[in-house]
């Protein structure tokens, strides 16, 4: 709408010439661009072709059974490595992340779009989305050196009320554990999934909410008849993309966790580990094989990474069909 | 005119039943400072120490006291919606805590160190459990990696949306959206993993800002791409469409309609993009290695980036360092927050509708 | 089941803004009520304070009384959503919830108000779709989402979904404005039926629907554009149409105006 005044200065071209596909500088630019296409694509297949290469080299030479051991001795002789407490570590930790910042994302999501007075509103969302971008490395710091001693009491309140469980059973020390890399995900993932979520309650269409109000329906009911329904699928790719980013998440958990190759289910007391975490814990010791061992694993975070992406991606494709149906 | 106005005085029979007992206006926040105190007072007889459990209790007691109070008043449909109401204020404050404090750390911890010295000198050295040094080269390092990231994936993220949505129809096409969106979800220590078996394993190259700057790229290419995609949509048909009627070829209407239509929304898109990895560490820890003195050349050997700077310092574990860490990390805040209100500013500014 | 409504002296703000001033009137029950005017006199403003419904944009209030029989809906200590179960609505563009199928579409306002037996929601259903002339067009799928209807079955099911909480009056906010020639008709004649029953007050745009459904008609109109809509008249459609007491009626309905 505004610069329509470029063309005019193009000279008028003869009509045999008018087939824009014929002309040499289409061809160079057309093929520019098909070109950088092509190019990410041989990026993605060149990560999986040198992962997986490097993954079986190491993998062929491991003496222990990479699923199921639990120690990480790569650099040994013979080496005998294993992801079962990196599994187990990076699943807990993000789920503990992904049960605590969803709820919480969603709460904030309809307090900025439903609850909070308009005037509030609009600043909150704008700092939402720029903590979105403060880098994971400060959460790290933040957590590392704020958060943990400020868990401690908590951990033994837990302890006392919850101790019998289990698995909340806390023996006291420094609480670089699972739990707190959880908490510490979910802060991180929390700006993120408030951000999208915000932005799918935003669009719920009016016409249902006052539908709603016009039935009868208090604020909660009309959130739960005409918000929900629509925001349901958006809240649930947002919070797949959360939950990527807590999988795939390095510092901020190298940072905060005490690593050791046990796997305990008591989730308070420090220990364990996860992929990420994992790889930059041990990397500067790594030699040469060390390296390909840690590869496997950034392998296996890969792939995990890639399906719960996937799977996010399924269901905003399916959300659009929906809606294009509705139109 | 004849409309009658005969209104008789209100009584307070309530045939329709539309008559509710309601709470009084004040009624939340008398319950929330209700609430609190109790929490406070639970905590201080109790003896916690923890101020995290106050403030657990306290949500916990205004949760269920609103919802009790207000189900004996105002019956259980209103009950609910108070609830409701109070779950949501109550997430809000929840994750406003940790998310102020963060930002209150940063700046009050970050300030003590912060000064003209810490940003003009780098770590070269200093012995890391005393005061003193800085964060020059660590800065330089990061401009170096984020610059040449950008120009190695500004770029191609652009060619490639240019394809996507000028050119792209069919196969070809379907896949790269589909790997861009797959490589937007690659966590940031696989891109570094790649980057380190192909050059540094494979081809023999040392640790330098370069590498870093090639696992950065992988990671801002699809951010660009997508932001890219969508500026490039929002310009109107009609506007290529008027182009080509003069005859205009397609890749000049591109260059000199639709790019400079949407450049406001491209450069946002780039900028947050930047911002986005400017806070990566993991890449530059396997990649750039760190380099306490400053290294101006991002081509050959290890050099030093904010990110990797921060976790250096506080790996240090000693209260200098910590100063430091806290000083670096509030030096990357500031960056990247001035990145995305300068980005966001351009938005707005450029934004279609205001023009 | 259907009231009078008398509003005494009613203003509406959208904060400092006045959208309409010093509105009194009554409407009869069991009849229809048109209110026309042009573009931005207030005439929709006013059929949402008629429910309660104005005040939900933000800084919106109301001054003055709406009276419903004896009760004024103003009062404090009513309870605003109590009152729009008092009195349904019916909105300019169809809006069925779009993940419900059609039967609860129609049953979600009794799903509100407490439980229900299923044979008694069925009953309730069924009535009211038949009360919408729908019965017959959707009674084989009436678990097929409320959305796959045309536009006027869309229309006829919100009408539905608002007489299945037995309101006493019914607010039409230029429920045809969205609609093809046809559905316009049907809901025309639905409207005819309903009055039976309901006080009805209906919005429209359209002066011939306004002369053939309604039995009174109100005449709205607004000084300047930044000014507040104002009632001009209200009378018997007919006088209306064919010999209003004010000048401004007659040019608009006769199309002489502005």
């Amino acid at each position: 709408m505004s610069t329509t005044t470029d063309t005019p200065v193009a000279p008028p071209p003869a009509p045999s010439e008018s087939t824009s596909t014929g002309r040499v500088g289409d061809k160079v630019f057309s093929g520019l661009s098909r070109g950088a296409g092509i190019l990410l694509l041989v990026i993605m297949a060149a990560i999986a072709v040198f992962l997986t290469v490097r993954a079986i080299n190491a993998i062929s030479e491991n003496e222990g059974n990479f699923f199921t051991t639990f120690e990480w001795n790569a650099n040994a002789t013979p080496p005998s490595f294993g992801i079962a407490v990196l599994v187990f570590g990076t699943i807990v930790s993000s789920v503990i992340a992904m049960v605590i910042a969803v709820p919480v994302a969603v709460g904030i999501a309809l307090f900025i779009t439903h609850y909070a007075p308009r005037k509030l509103s609009g600043p909150i969302a704008y700092v939402i989305d720029l903590l979105a971008a403060v880098p994971s490395i400060v959460y790290g710091l933040w957590g590392a050196l704020f958060l943990v001693p400020h868990l401690t009491g908590f951990y033994s309140w837990l302890n006392d009320y919850f101790g019998w469980t289990g698995f909340l059973e806390y023996q006291g020390g420094a609480p670089r554990s699972l739990m707190t890399v959880g908490i510490l995900l979910a802060v991180m993932i929390l700006p993120i999934i408030t951000n999208v979520s915000r932005e799918v309650f935003a669009q719920a269409p009016k016409m249902q909410e006052e539908a709603a109000l016009a039935l009868g329906a208090t604020r909660w009911e009309v959130i739960r008849m005409a918000v929900i329904p629509f925001g349901r699928s958006g809240v649930i790719s947002a919070s797949m993309l959360g939950l990527g980013r807590a999988l795939g998440e390095t510092m901020a958990v190298a940072t905060v966790l005490s690593p050791s190759a046990v796997l305990s289910a008591k989730i308070l007391d420090p220990g364990g580990g996860t992929f990420a975490q994992n790889i930059a814990s041990a990397f500067k010791e790594a030699g040469s094989f060390g390296r390909d061992a840690l590869i496997a694993s950034g392998l296996v975070l890969f792939v995990i990474t890639l399906i719960v992406n996937g799977a996010a991606r399924l269901i905003i494709a399916r959300r659009k069909e929906y809606s294009g149906a509705n139109a | 005119m004849t409309a009658t106005t005969t209104l008789p005085a209100t009584e307070q029979t309530d045939a329709l039943g539309i008559h509710q007992p309601r709470l009084p206006k004040w009624a939340p926040a008398g319950i929330a400072l209700g609430a609190a105190a109790v929490g406070v007072g639970i905590g201080t007889v109790a003896g916690l120490s923890s101020r995290i459990q106050w403030g657990l209790i306290a949500a916990l007691l205004f949760v269920l006291a609103s919802y009790a109070i207000s189900a004996t008043v105002e019956g259980k449909r209103q009950a609910k919606d108070r609830f409701a109401t109070s779950m949501v204020w109550v997430a809000f404050l929840l994750a406003v805590i940790p998310l102020a404090s963060l930002i209150w750390e940063t700046v009050s911890r970050g300030i003590k160190v912060l000064d003209a010295y810490f940003l003009t000198h780098s770590m070269s050295g200093v012995v890391t459990i005393q005061p003193g040094g800085g964060v020059y080269h660590a800065i330089l390092g990061t401009l170096e990696q984020v610059g040449i990231a950008t120009l190695i994936s500004a770029p191609i993220g652009l060619l490639t949306a240019i394809y996507l949505v000028e050119y792209g129809k069919g196969k070809l096409a379907k896949a790269v959206t589909f790997f861009v969106d797959v490589m937007t979800g690659i966590p940031s220590i696989v891109a570094g993993l790649f980057i380190l078996s192909l050059w540094i394993m494979m081809l023999g190259f040392s640790y330098s800002g370069l590498a870093g700057a090639m696992a950065l790229s992988i990671l801002m290419m699809p951010v660009v791409v997508r932001s890219t995609e969508e500026m490039l949509k929002l310009v109107p048909n009609e506007l290529r469409e008027a182009s080509y009627a003069l005859g205009v070829p397609k890749w000049k209407t591109i260059m000199k309609v639709v790019l400079p239509t949407s450049i406001g929304g491209i450069t946002t898109g780039v900028m947050l993009a930047i911002a986005r990895i400017a806070g990566e560490s993991a890449p530059l820890l396997l990649l750039v290695f760190g380099n306490p003195v400053i290294n101006g050349n991002p081509f050959d050997g290890a050099q030093a980036g904010l990110p990797l700077f921060i976790y250096e310092q506080w790996a240090n574990g000693n209260e200098a360092s910590y100063d430091r860490a806290w000083a670096a990390a509030l030096v990357l805040i500031a960056f990247v927050m001035i990145l995305n209100l300068v980005a966001r500013g351009i938005a707005r500014w450029k934004a279609p509708q205001h023009r | 089941m259907a009231k009078r409504i008398d509003i005494g002296s009613l203003s509406a703000y959208y904060g400092k803004f006045k959208a309409i001033e010093d509105i009194s009137m009554t409407v009869e029950p069991k009849s229809v009520t048109a209110f026309i005017g042009p573009s931005g006199c207030g005439k929709s403003t006013f059929l949402r304070t008629l429910n309660r419904m104005h005040e939900v944009a933000a800084g919106a209030h109301v001054e003055g009384k709406v009276m419903l029989d004896d009760e004024d809906l103003y009062a404090p200590g009513v309870d605003p959503v109590a009152v729009r179960r008092t009195v349904g609505m019916v909105f300019q563009r169809p809006n069925p919830f779009p993940t419900m199928s059609i039967y609860d579409n129609v049953a979600a306002g009794l799903k509100l108000n407490g439980r229900y037996k299923k044979s008694e929601l069925d009953a309730v259903v069924e009535k009211s779709l038949k009360g919408a002339n729908l019965w017959n067009e959707v009674k084989d799928r009436l678990n097929r989402p409320g959305s796959g209807l045309s536009g006027g079955q869309q229309q006829r099911l919100c009408i539905a979904r608002a007489i299945a909480v037995e309101p006493q009056v019914l607010l039409m906010d230029e429920p045809c404005s969205a609609l093809d020639p046809i559905s316009t008709i049907a809901i025309e004649d639905l409207i005819g039926e309903l009055k039976k029953k309901y006080t009805i007050v209906i919005v429209t745009h359209n002066m011939q629907q306004a002369a053939r459904v309604s039995d009174r008609t109100a005449f709205f109109n607004l000084a300047a554009v930044g000014q507040p809509g104002k009632l001009i008249e209200i009378d018997d459609t007919e006088r209306i149409f064919s010999n209003p007491s004010v000048q401004a009626t007659e040019d608009y309905v006769s199309g002489r105006f502005g």
